[in-house]
């Protein structure tokens, strides 16, 4: 498809898809802003400018980026110690970050992050966000909690009967209209923070450019861009398969840094792809860059048009709002997929809960789980085993070696010769084995020293060709374990 | 005659059911063709997506799914085709029963009470009012 077609391919359907996802928008965008503890504004011009900029330099038409839950949580700290103008800094290092790991085509690094990281992933991402709720939710009044199941149920509920407007946007239209008209006391966006109704204009955070700013900016900047392109890549793979395009996933990475390190100069906060917004649009028959262009701008101009009922929304609606969005993100199927995974899988993803849930930090857990996934792979791998099978034809006691022989297998494979019984002859059959370094090599030469005094003449057979060649340049025994074998 | 079958698939003990009874109209019907139709939703794609590991992870994941249902036509010695659709299963089956033009269309039902029906909405129940053909749904 062209650049042209995937903007102006399905004109109507993009323009209503994006006027949905604006509205459905404007509440997480709000809900991210408090999580991450700047003004909804900040959340706002964000979702605004990186929708906007996405339409033009993303790799995935229909997708829609903008401010994010992930990339919130990331950023509470240095918002608290430092505040908004380290944010905004951060932001840009975070654009600057992607757009570097967009052309070192960090795509093709995706494969090495086990399915069961991901899933660790999202599901302490619903986690966090459900726990930046609970201040918004529990012990506050009886009024909040009827709020609150007021607000779950028209979201669950109405969908059922009526679609053509968000259920969330009828929630808070409705709840927003009686808490004003009763005049019912209850904390709302407006005591949190205050909505501008103007557009997002150009400064650049003021911050001393040094060293010790970068050292401050530098971890979060680093977080943020992991965490974006990891939630961008998958969101990527998940609307290639809804429909059943293609998209390039390293031109979406320098777009998500493009479009964040632009947002950072506007006052926005760093965002990335969202999966349940992507949604969203692709269910309400968005499929090209107009409907994610559409939904920037609509949000912008609802913004700067109902700015003063903005304000009004009643945080218990807004916090019912997002555990719905946690429901929605949550991989329910994770139940299911521990029973039923290999044990291993179950642990990683269980420790990238842990870390994250326990640091705040989406980035930690990924690496702990892709740490531990790694080892975990090596020492599943790293079983070689060596078999006896007797005599031969020529009287020669043969030994099966089976598996991967490399630093992690090599003390196994040696340890399994001590008990060899002497002979005259011994043949060590690689046909099953690779080696795969020199710490392999070392062991096979080892081996060789060992049983050289005790054994008349060995013999290597079945290497195939490249462990040969590893063995032949590096192996010490080669010289004289070689030519004994030929005798 | 019936020539023509489809059944919306997904895998599940109701659509092996609904598959069995498509086979035994397709044998009574000598030349008839039955089409095995699996959609996938966009909250279906993103779990299956995000519990397999790549690409061909995904392909086996969904094969897994429809083998099953493919034995049960190829034991019986009926001819059939396999079909992937992706979108909001209702509309999806509507739409691709109505344009492709079958003479029977077989659904599982998922067996929901009243309260889930509510909350859930019922496939078989839309499938059921909007396609044109008969439509059997099986329990």
């Amino acid at each position: 498809m062209s650049y042209k077609e995937q903007w102006f391919g399905n004109i109507r359907a993009d323009i209503l898809s994006g006027i949905v996802v604006a509205l459905a928008l404007i509440p997480e965008a709000i809900a991210f802003s408090i999580i991450a503890g700047v003004d909804p504004m900040v959340g706002l011009y964000a979702s605004f400018s990186i929708a906007v900029i996405i339409s033009f330099v993303g790799g995935r038409p229909a997708m829609i980026s903008a401010a994010t839950g992930a990339m919130a949580l990331a950023m509470v700290t240095l918002v608290r110690d430092h505040g908004l103008d380290y944010l905004l800094a951060a932001t840009i290092l975070t654009g600057v970050l992607q757009v570097i790991f967009g052309f070192l085509k960090i795509a093709r690094f995706m494969k090495f992050i086990p399915r069961a990281v991901m899933i660790g992933f999202v599901n302490s991402l619903a986690i966090l966000i459900f726990m930046a709720q609970v201040p918004f939710i529990f012990g506050i009044n009886l009024i909040t909690y009827v709020f609150v199941g007021v607000t779950l149920a028209i979201v669950y509920i109405l969908p059922r009967f009526f679609t053509a407007i968000p259920a969330p946007l009828i929630a808070i239209f409705v709840l927003s209209a009686i808490v004003m008209y009763t005049g019912i006391d209850m904390q709302n966006v407006g005591s949190l923070g205050t909505i501008n109704q103007s557009l997002p204009t150009f400064f650049i955070p003021d911050v001393p450019f040094n060293f010790e700013t970068l050292q401050i900016i530098f971890p979060t900047a680093l977080a943020l861009s992991i965490i974006g392109l990891l939630e961008s890549l998958l969101t990527a793979s998940i609307l290639d398969d809804a429909t059943e395009t293609d998209s390039d996933k390293n031109q979406e990475a320098r777009g998500q840094g493009i479009a964040n390190f632009v947002t950072g100069f506007f006052g926005g906060m760093a965002g990335c792809a969202m999966i349940g917004q992507s949604g969203i649009n692709v269910q309400s028959g968005g499929r090209g860059r107009l409907s994610t262009f559409t939904a920037g701008v609509v949000l912008i101009f609802l913004i700067i048009v109902l700015g003063n009922w903005v304000v009004q929304i009643p945080m218990p609606v807004l916090a019912g709002i997002m555990v719905m969005v946690c429901i929605g993100t949550f991989n329910w199927g994770s139940f299911k997929y521990m029973a039923t995974a290999p044990k291993s899988d179950a642990v990683v993803m269980l420790l990238t809960v842990v870390v994250v849930v326990y640091t705040h930090d989406l980035s930690k857990g990924v690496l702990a789980g892709v740490l531990l996934s790694a080892i975990l792979f090596a020492a599943k791998i790293s079983k070689v085993e060596v078999r006896n099978k007797g005599l031969n034809a020529e009287a020669s006691n043969v030994y099966t070696v089976h598996g991967q022989l490399f630093f992690a297998s090599s003390q196994d494979f040696v340890s399994a010769f001590d008990a060899i019984e002497p002979a005259d002859r011994i043949i060590i059959d690689f046909s099953d084995a690779t080696v795969w370094d020199d710490s392999g090599v070392g062991a096979i030469d080892r081996v060789m020293g060992r049983l050289q005094p005790k054994v008349g003449s060995i013999e290597i057979t079945g290497l195939n060709p490249s462990s040969e060649k590893l063995v032949n340049t590096l192996a010490a025994y080669a010289d004289s374990g070689k030519k004994a074998g030929q005798h | 005659m019936y020539k023509k079958i489809l059944v919306a698939a997904d895998g599940s003990d109701h659509s092996k059911r609904a598959v069995q009874e498509a086979v035994k109209m397709a044998k009574a019907n000598p030349g008839a063709n039955v089409t095995l139709l699996y959609v996938i939703d966009y909250e279906k794609a993103r779990n299956e997506i995000l519990q397999s590991q790549g690409p061909d992870g995904l392909h086996l994941e969904r094969r897994k799914h429809l083998q099953p249902l493919e034995e049960i036509c190829r034991s019986a010695g009926v001819h059939f085709e396999t079909k992937i659709l992706h979108g909001a299963p209702g509309p999806t089956i509507v739409k691709h029963a109505n344009e492709t033009g079958y003479d029977a269309v077989f659904i599982g039902s998922r067996g929901l009470n009243a309260l889930q029906e509510m909350v859930l909405g019922s496939v078989s129940h839309k499938v059921a009012k909007r396609v044109q053909a008969p439509v059997i749904i099986v329990k």
